[in-house]
This record gives C-alpha cells, structure tokens and sequence, in this order.
C-alpha cells in the first residue's frame, strides 16, 4: 500500500480524548492578516503556490450558521477510500494532496496537545489557546480552538492550512469572544515567552547570502544567537524549559514554556527583551553598541562566548570587510590617528582579508601616537565584536502575550521545510540545508514500506508513520521535552494541591 | 474614625476585629502604636477622633499636598523642594524621628495618619483626583524616606515584607566581581545589595542596572528608594479604587459629606490660590456690570476668549459660564453687578427663563444660596490655571478651559496675535511650549510680551519684589498684574489710592 493514507495515524489512543462536535470552520476569514503581527512572516507570493480556493473545498457546506452541529466531514477524505499521493516533481509543498498527506501521517498532534495542555487530560490551558490558521487561498482566519488535539487535527484536515500559529491562552474561549457581555473580560492570560531571530536583521553584515536564501556560513549567525540568549535566558532567568525551533527556512524561535515564563506580563516580557537586546540604530545610525563599562555581566559572558565564534564565523567565513568593504570597520576606530594609518595601509593593499585587517589594527596601534588609552582600543574592539556577532532579536514579538508565532513543525510554504525543534546541546551541529521537507518525509514512508513489504505487516501496523521517516529523531526530541515540561507541571499541580489540603487542617 | 462612620469605611477591616478576636489583639490595638515614622497607610484608622480634628488635620495635609503641587508646577529640583517644603512641613505635618525623643511623636504619626485616610476620602471620587492624590503623596513619601535615618529607615523596610531577601556577605564575596560591574563601584567601596524575584523590577532589568542570577535580581541598595516608593504608590493606587466604591456610601453622611465636599473644593496650589486681595486692587474702584467689556482687554486668554465667545452668541454654556462667573467673582464684581452683566449679555433670552434656570447658579457660585459649606465657603473659589488645565477637555461648542491646551495651534497663534503678540520668536515660543504641554508658560510669555515695557520699568525701578513677577498660575493674578502694570503712575503701583475714579 504505497502512501495509503490510514486513519488515525499520528494520534495515540492511549488517552481519552472527549469526543465533542466539529468546529465552527467559516468565522473570521481574512484574506489579510491585519490584526496580527507575525513573525517570520515570508513573501506571500510563495504561499499562494497553492491555487486552492476556500469555496471549491467547502462548495457543499451550506450556510446554514456559523455553529453547524454536523461537521462537513464528508470533505475530509479522512474517511475516503485510501488512495496514492502523487508526488511529482512539479508539487508544491503546501498542495492539498500533500498537506492531507502530512497532518494525517506526520504532524505530531499528539506531543503538541501535550505541550500546550501541560497534562495528559485536556485543560483549559490547551481548550482556551488560540490557533490561527494561513489557508490555502492565503485567508488567515483567527480565534481558532479546540477543546482536544483529535479536533485540532481534524480541523487542519479539512482546511488544509500552509501552516498555523499558536497565541495566548484567553481568559475564556476564543470562540466565545463575541457572546460576552462585557468585552473586557476576554483578555490573554498565558502565553509563553518567545523569541524570533530572523536573518534579515542580519543583512548589513551578510555577505554569502542574500534575500531568503541561507548557507551554512550565515547559519553561523543563527547559531551564535540561540548560544548567547540560550545561556542568558537559563543562568541569568532560571528558566528551564526552553524549545528552540527553526523557523523553515532562515530562522529560528524560542518558545520559554516554564510556568513562571507563560505567566510574564507585559512589562516584565519588554524587561527581558530589554535586558537582551543590545544593538541599537538602523541602517544610518553609525555605531550600534554603545554600552557602558565595566561590561555587565550578561554581555562580558556573551562576548566569552562570542569571540571564538567571531575569529571563525565573521573574520573567515563572511570576510567582511575585504576588498574596499573595509569603511564600516574604519568608522568604529575610535582614533583618528589610527582610521588614518589603516585606511593608507589597506587602501594600498585591498584584498587583504578581513583576518589580517582586524589584526592590523593591534599592530598598527603599537606604532604609537595615538590619542585613545590601550583600554579604549580594547573596548572599542570588543563592541565591533559584538555589533558583528550579539544576537539581533526582533523584540516586538517577544514584548506582548497577545503576538502568535508559527507552531513548532508545521511547514514552511517557501522552503517545504518542517519547523523542526533545534537541541541547543548540538546547536552547532544543525544543518538548517538539512532539515528534511514534507515531500521527502513522503517520500520516506513509502520507501519504508516499500522495503519492509508485506512480511512484517504487524509490526509496521504499530509503528508510526512518522517512525519511518528522518523525522523521528526532531519529534523524540520534543517528546522528551514535552515529557520533561509535563513532568514537572504535574508535580507541581500535586504539590499545590497537597498544599492546599493541609491547609485546611 | 468618627464613631458612626466606622462601619462605613471600615466595614471589610472591622469584620477582621470582631469583640473575640479583639480580646487577643495587643492592648494597645485601640490606640495605636505607630512603631515607625514612615507609614504605608496599610490599615485604616480605628480610634474615633472629633469633628473638629477631622476638618482642622485634613486642611493641615492639604496645605502640605498643594505646597507640593506647587513645586512640581513650578518645576522645582527634588533638592529645592526639600528646601522650600521644610519649614511647613515643619509646621502643618511634623514627623520626628524615634531618635529624636519628642514627645509628640504618637500624636504627629497619628495625625499623619489619619489626615491621609481623611485625604483619600476627598481625592477619591474622580480619576483625575486620585492620580494627583497619588502622584502627591508618593512625593511626600518620597521626601521623608530620603530624609529618614538610615537604621529606622532600614527597619521600616524591613516592616514593609516586600520579599526583599538580604545578600549575605559570603554571597557578596562570592558574587563580587559581578557584582562590581553591575554597580559600577571601585573594588571596596560599601555596597549594600538585596535580592527580588527580577519580575518585581523591570525597569531595572531592563537597563541592565542588576545582577541576575537564575531568577533573582541583586539590586543595588540605592536603587531602594524608587522600589519603596513605587511599591508605596501601586498600593495607594489599588486603595484609591477600593474607596472611590465605598464613596457613595459615604455620601450619606450628612456630617461628613459637607466636610469632604468643602475640602475637595478647596484644594489648589497655594500660590495659585485665589486670595480675597486678588479682589481688592488699589485704584481700580468696584467693577460693574458695564465695565466689564472694558476691563477684558486686561484678561487672560481664556477669559478673553469666554467674553468674546459670550458678545458673539450672546450665550455661553455651563463651564464657561461657571469659570466666567468665577473669574469676576474673583476680580471684585459683587453678586448684583454680576447678575446683571449676565443677565444684559443673553440678549435673547427671556426674564422668566433667566430667572429660573440661571440665576440660581449664580448666586450658588457666591455662596448665597447653597448648603451651609457651600455658603461657609462663599460659594466657590476663582478657578487657578492647574484646575483649568486638568479639567476635561471641552466638547463641541463649549468654550471653557485654557486655550493654551484646548486650541488648535493655528487657532491659538491668531488668538495671541490677536492679543498683540507678533514676535516671530514668541510665537514660535508659544508652539513649542504647546507642544511639550507647557501651558502656563506659553500663558506667561504672552503676559511678558505684552507687558514688557512696563515690566521693564518696574524692575528697573526697583519698585516691585520678584515675587511680584513670579511665574501667573491663577487667571486673576493675570488681570491683577496686568491692570496694575498698565496703570503705572497713575498712583497705583504699590500706593493706595482708593480713589472713585472708574476704569477707563
Ligand atoms: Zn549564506
């Protein structure tokens, strides 16, 4: 049965999952997502490579309200005589028939109910949550949940979103939001902490790439970032549970999930953002690190971190000021003196590369003559080193609850890559070039099934789908680290619990 | 407080305080023992105190919150505040340390005590006043926790349980070399350092102005202050709610409702105060009706504008009428003249109309008719330029407020221009000041344009004080100072001469 599509693939049927009617599907469609900032965000072109109209996939669904009782689930061809899916070279990532294929066999509905439910048994942590779902026809349609991960999937299988985002959890139901009286009491309550690091912010200082496109020498940047605010969101914040997750295609996201993290308001979320962030000015504003002395410690350990990463990732790989580039490198030499000698010495020598002309800059100095103390020149270094290596956030995200960000292994339309979680134990070791795409996770499950035949029918009955595929090694890792998150939930939900009960005594 | 008050205000505490309870408090529940000098007002006053001590403590603190006022209106330094408000702090609101032994100490705590309880009752009724409630009585704080002695200071903190832990000085060694970077100090000297769950700071965090260390921020001891007084404030902010509810309980009251009434009216900047001399303006012999269009060209903006809006239409509404009314009240026009002007200007209207729907309010304006605070009162005070400009803006063909805030900016330059401001540089001045919302001062620059020969004369004189040249917070003050500079010499400036003679 090659690329039969079974039912119930990726869902476990060891916990009870209430069976409750199928979800309003027509409300709130956009075909701009105006009231939502998006991280992350690509060019719409690609996104609408699926030529799939809303109205040709609901044409039967006829408007008899927004809350119909019988969900169109003649649609989902869920139930549907299976058949192959043609994967063709000329298939777009986020085609119908692939999208079908991927939430129906691939996405892990399971471990994703589990992370944001917090506990095996559906919460409101989990029922309250917002999702908002990029259709095929590029609608985004908001307020989206679901009181259990059977009706998320089957919610995903009848729209067939390109992708889907994760916000809040409301202090009521998004879906309820317009039948209450008083409007204030619909309000985010919880949501976790979240980064975005995003390669175009990035782009002055690039030089292998441009645009969408990534190699490994600027995946670099990406690497250096998730070390620096990696160490800092642990030892300096004591959070525990941090999932980083790469964004598809040249990014990556933080999801801090601890519960003191979801709970963060407003402002204690901008004083994180704050406390990280450290480069300031746009294109024309000059010098971007201006911070005091002595280094807090936050940034003299972010720099410990950084400065190998600096010899090897910026000096050698992005050589950045070689060849007559080498102007924005005078500009942060704080001594005239100095800018002078160099400037001569390179313009007379412009190829000489990056590697030579930082070091330059010591020996040229020895020379005498200058007006700034040996500990300017150190520190004036130091902050070139950071403008070219410290992290660069795209803080708006991470400031408000209310922001939704892209869930953790959906699709990402342009690339077909999955937004697979990156183990910061092995961060340098990721290949964002090798993160496997939706086609050739299909691909792999029908080559598994191929090879295994029909001999070992009962033990490939009980593997997953996703078992089969280089996709296995990214959905154990969140398992695990869902497991750990639950793990210490639950605990403490016991202890509150055991708490409260002698109290009472 | 007042015995039958208590279970008004104090309902939700007295339910904690029933007669068994009581038996087990500490003896001196009844009378309190204000263990420190500072006070977080945390519990409501429960001794009962007399009316007179009610009124005469309210009026002592308000003295002292409008001082302050003034300060902030003034634009003074924390230093020169200190400065000018020791002394009537001094006088209307002492707090002594325990150091200092005196006598009095139970008795000032408690007054300080109760006048600010009393204080949230008059501040709580509007928004607006529970902001500059707030906003004044963290000043206040502010003021004497930075004054306070080091040691009690550290004890009332200490009192406050605000989770603040301590760091140890096995954990400063430890920690030394961060520690340094964060506070900037040179190796040895004294740094005295706490530790706070870092969502309890973040403005701090933000800066980077602390060490973090998985979770708990290590904030420098000097940083204290504005985490004591902010804490202090976000309190009050939270009480403040809770009593603004509870008011219209309150209100019942037919002892205490005239009281607080009276208070609230009365609060105003001291200075912008409107003084009963305001009224009394050597040479200018009692205004009348008929010469009130006259004396406009010597008014302020705002009120200009109101007498020029009223011969237009012949009409002004409510607050214009009511900030009219007041201002030449405030400028000597007696009641009769006054009814008069107002009822010759709405031309259209009806005696009977008039009489019944207008008349009244006038004569409550000057306190004769009303309830007794109200004609205790005398009815209401001029309007200073700070109540002006906190009351909410005008809405369509109102006319009241100060201009300076509620025009447009091309409205207000042809407005200026048409006061005899056409000084490029004043007028862009005057823009500027709008822009960053400083009122009174675009008000003041015009009053020095147009006066500015005279004020000239008189400096070089040397015949007035500077105090006599002090920055206008009262649109009376304006026409006081204005009508005197421009009748210099004509026996005026300082000499009485009460003569008959009638302006222009
Ligand atoms: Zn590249």
């Amino acid at each position: 049965m090659p690329h039969s599509i079974s039912q119930e693939s990726s869902i476990d049927e060891d916990f009870s999952m209430p069976q409750a009617d199928a979800q309003p599907i027509k409300e709130e469609t956009t075909t701009q997502p105006q009231d939502v900032e998006m991280a992350d965000a690509d060019s719409p072109k690609e996104e609408q490579d699926a030529k799939v109209n809303l109205e040709d996939l609901f044409n039967d669904d006829d408007s008899d309200g927004e809350f119909t009782s019988s969900a169109p689930s003649q649609l989902v061809k869920d139930q549907s005589p299976e058949q192959p899916i043609q994967v063709t070279s000329k298939s777009s990532y986020s085609d119908p028939e692939i999208m079908r294929a991927f939430y129906q066999r691939l996405f892990p509905f399971r471990y994703l109910f589990q992370w944001l439910n917090h506990s095996p048994t559906p919460t409101n942590d989990f029922a309250h949550r917002e999702f908002a779902f990029t259709l095929p026809n590029s609608a985004y349609l908001r307020y989206q949940s679901f009181p259990t991960a059977d009706l998320l999937r089957k919610q995903c299988l009848q729209l067939l979103p390109s992708r889907f985002e994760i916000g809040p959890v409301y202090s009521t139901n998004p879906r309820d939001r317009k039948t209450l009286r008083n409007a204030s009491a619909f309000k985010p309550i919880m949501k976790e902490l979240v980064f975005d690091i995003d390669m175009t912010d990035y782009d002055d200082i690039r030089t292998c790439c441009t645009g969408a496109n990534i190699c490994h020498k600027c995946w670099g940047f990406i690497t250096m970032a998730i070390k620096v605010m990696d160490i800092a969101l642990r030892e300096d914040f004591g959070f525990k549970h941090i999932l980083w997750v790469y964004s598809g295609r040249r990014g990556a996201h933080a999801w801090i999930c601890d519960k003191r993290a979801r709970e963060l308001e407003d402002t204690q979320r901008k004083a994180i953002a704050g406390y990280l962030e450290l480069l300031k000015g746009g294109e024309k504003g000059g010098k971007k690190v201006n911070v005091r002395r002595p280094l807090h410690p936050h940034l003299e350990r972010s720099l410990r971190t950084l400065k190998d990463n600096f010899q090897t990732s910026i000096l050698l790989d992005q050589d950045p000021w070689v060849s007559g580039k080498a102007e924005h490198l005078l500009n942060l030499i704080p001594d005239p003196t100095l800018r002078t000698a160099l400037q001569k010495k390179w313009d007379s020598a412009p190829s000489r590369p990056s590697a030579s002309k930082w070091n330059d800059i010591d020996s040229v100095a020895k020379v005498g003559g200058l007006s700034i103390t040996p500990k300017a020149l150190v520190e004036a270094k130091q902050d070139i080193i950071l403008e070219y290596t410290y992290p660069r956030l795209d803080a708006e995200v991470s400031k408000k609850k209310i922001h939704l960000l892209k869930s953790p292994f959906v699709v990402h339309p342009g690339t077909g890559r999955v937004c697979v979680p990156i183990d910061t134990r092995k961060v340098e070791e990721f290949d964002p070039l090798g993160v496997p795409t939706v086609t050739q996770l299909l691909g792999e499950i029908d080559e598994y099934d191929r090879e295994k035949g029909e001999g070992e029918g009962d033990k490939k009955d009980k593997m997953q789908d996703y078992e089969k595929t280089s996709l296995k090694p990214y959905v154990d890792f969140f398992r695990g680290f869902v497991a750990g998150l639950m793990k210490e939930e639950m605990g403490k939900v016991k202890r509150e619990r055991e708490d409260s009960e002698a109290m009472e005594f | 407080m007042i015995r039958h008050d208590k279970t008004r205000i104090d309902a939700k505490r007295r339910a904690n305080l029933d007669y068994k309870k009581r038996q087990f408090a500490k003896p001196e529940f009844q009378k309190r023992d204000f263990e420190h000098r500072l006070n977080y007002y945390i519990l409501p006053p429960t001794e009962e105190i007399t009316l007179e001590e009610f009124e005469t403590w309210a009026i002592d603190r308000l003295k002292v919150l409008s001082e302050l006022n003034s300060c902030t209106y003034r634009n003074r330094s924390p230093e020169e505040t200190a400065e000018y408000m020791t002394p009537i702090l001094n006088k209307y609101l002492p707090l002594h340390s325990n150091s200092s032994n005196s006598r009095a100490l139970q008795d000032e705590r408690k007054k300080d005590h109760y006048s600010h309880f009393i204080l949230r009752l008059v501040f709580a009724g509007s928004e607006g006043n529970r902001q500059l409630f707030s906003r004044l009585e963290a000043m206040l704080f502010r003021m004497r926790f930075k004054e306070d002695d080091f040691r009690e200071r550290r004890e009332f903190v200490k009192s406050l349980d605000l989770d603040w832990e301590d760091v140890s000085e096995e954990e400063k060694k430890q920690l030394a070399p961060e520690l340094t970077a964060v506070s900037g100090f040179k190796k040895g000297e004294e740094q005295d350092w706490f530790k706070v769950d870092f969502t309890r700071v973040p403005e701090l965090v933000e800066g980077r102005k602390v060490l973090l260390k998985r979770g708990k921020a290590y904030v420098l001891q000097r940083e204290q202050v504005s985490l004591v007084v902010s804490e202090f404030q976000t309190r009050l902010n939270e009480a403040l709610e809770l009593t603004s509810r509870a008011l219209p309980r309150l209100d019942e009251d037919d002892r205490l409702a005239p009281i607080l009434h009276h208070l609230s009216q009365a609060f105003t900047a001291p200075e912008a105060a409107y003084s009963s001399s305001d009224s009394n303006i050597d040479g200018l012999s009692a205004p009348t009706a008929q010469s009130i269009d006259a004396l406009a060209k010597h008014f302020p903006l705002c009120m200009q504008s109101l007498h020029n809006d009223l011969r237009a239409n012949s009409h002004l509404k409510h607050f214009g009428r009511l900030q009219y009314t007041l201002f030449l009240k405030g400028l000597g026009l007696s009641l009769e003249e006054c009814i008069v002007f107002w009822r010759r200007s709405f031309k259209l209207m009806t005696d009977d109309k008039f009489n019944k729907e207008y008349k009244y309010n006038i004569r409550h304006a000057y306190g004769d008719v009303g309830g007794d605070a109200n004609r205790r009162g005398r009815g209401y005070t001029p309007y200073s330029c700070q109540k002006l400009l906190t009351e909410p803006l005008p809405g369509p063909g109102q006319s009241h407020g100060c201009p300076y805030r509620t025009f447009a900016e091309d409205n207000l330059i042809r407005a200026v221009q048409g006061m005899g401001v056409n000084d490029r540089d004043v007028l862009n001045a005057i823009k500027d000041d709008k822009k960053k919302q400083r009122y009174h001062i675009a008000c003041n620059r015009v009053f020095e344009f147009t006066h500015k020969k005279e004020i000239r004369k008189v400096k070089e004189e040397g015949s007035w004080s500077a105090t006599d040249l002090d920055t206008i917070l009262h649109p009376n003050t304006y026409f006081k100072r204005g009508w005197l500079l421009k009748h210099l010499g004509e026996g005026n400036a300082g000499v009485v001469n009460g003569g008959e003679k009638m302006e222009e």
